[in-house]
């Protein structure tokens, strides 16, 4: 399978013969530059810049309180804000907090659903923009590692 | 070999498109227990979908998503024999795509 991002980088190693680790540092980081190694914090404000984020009880998360597996927790984001336009899912105590971007059309409702990792018990963070502004939302998850549910 | 699957439901004016990739969604950080060597990463970033060549969710995404990645969505409106495209694309620059309509 073979792509134009491919080629480019087959054609920029072999010049360069900066060899494999040149095509994965530039794969690692690529065009998802928001995915950074860093805390919720920084990864909030990497995101968002200096935009002031707003609480909002019109966003509904249904997600387990206790999370048996880390590696496959199901979540279902609902807003009830006016024009939703994005949705975004961190995780608190990831490497990396940023989990997805979900970018949605007027065409769909601001509802989604999607199974994220999460590397032990922290918050979820849930970021709605809408209208241009921010609000969040966030919610603690035990994760239990042996699976008893304790 | 299709790594795709969708599944859609009309119900009541609305659309529910579900689907299914198969995919690793390796973070990076895991061993593999058989030679001890770390797994690279590969992790889907880009994940688009489409109904009627219009775009109606585009999604980034990181190597935090589970394995085997599942989303859903709700459209308004749709009528059996609509299309819904979904269009992944990894860090790896693999990709795969999958039409499908509206049953």
């Amino acid at each position: 399978m073979t792509t134009d991002r491919r080629v480019f980088l087959k054609k920029a190693v072999a010049i360069t013969g900066g060899g494999l680790l040149f095509s994965q540092a530039l794969d690692a980081k690529g065009l998802s530059s928001l995915f950074i190694k860093s805390s919720l914090y920084e990864s909030v404000r990497h995101t968002f810049k200096n935009y002031r984020i707003h609480q909002s009880d019109k966003i509904d998360l249904k997600i387990p309180t206790i999370a048996e597996n880390g590696a496959v927790v199901p979540l279902t984001v609902t807003s009830f804000l006016d024009n939703t336009e994005q949705i975004y899912i961190f995780v608190e105590k990831n490497p990396i907090p940023l989990v997805a971007i979900f970018d949605l059309s007027p065409m769909v409702e601001s509802l989604v659903s999607a199974r994220i990792k999460m590397a032990k018990t922290s918050d979820v963070v849930i970021i709605v923009k809408a209208q241009s502004r921010l609000y969040q939302l966030q919610r603690e998850v035990k994760v239990t590692i042996g699976g008893c549910g304790g | 070999m299709k790594s795709i699957k969708i599944r859609t439901k009309l119900m009541d004016g609305k659309t529910q498109v579900r689907m299914l990739i198969s995919h690793p969604m390796e973070h990076g950080r895991r061993k593999d227990k058989a030679t001890g060597k770390m797994i690279s990463m590969k992790y889907i970033q880009k994940l688009t979908v489409k109904y009627n060549d219009v775009i109606v969710v585009s999604t980034q995404l990181g190597a935090g998503v589970s394995k085997d990645p599942y989303f859903s969505f709700m459209l308004k409106g749709g009528a059996t024999g609509d299309r819904i495209q979904v269009t992944w694309k990894d860090n790896l620059g693999n990709m795969d795509s999958l039409v499908q309509e509206i049953k």
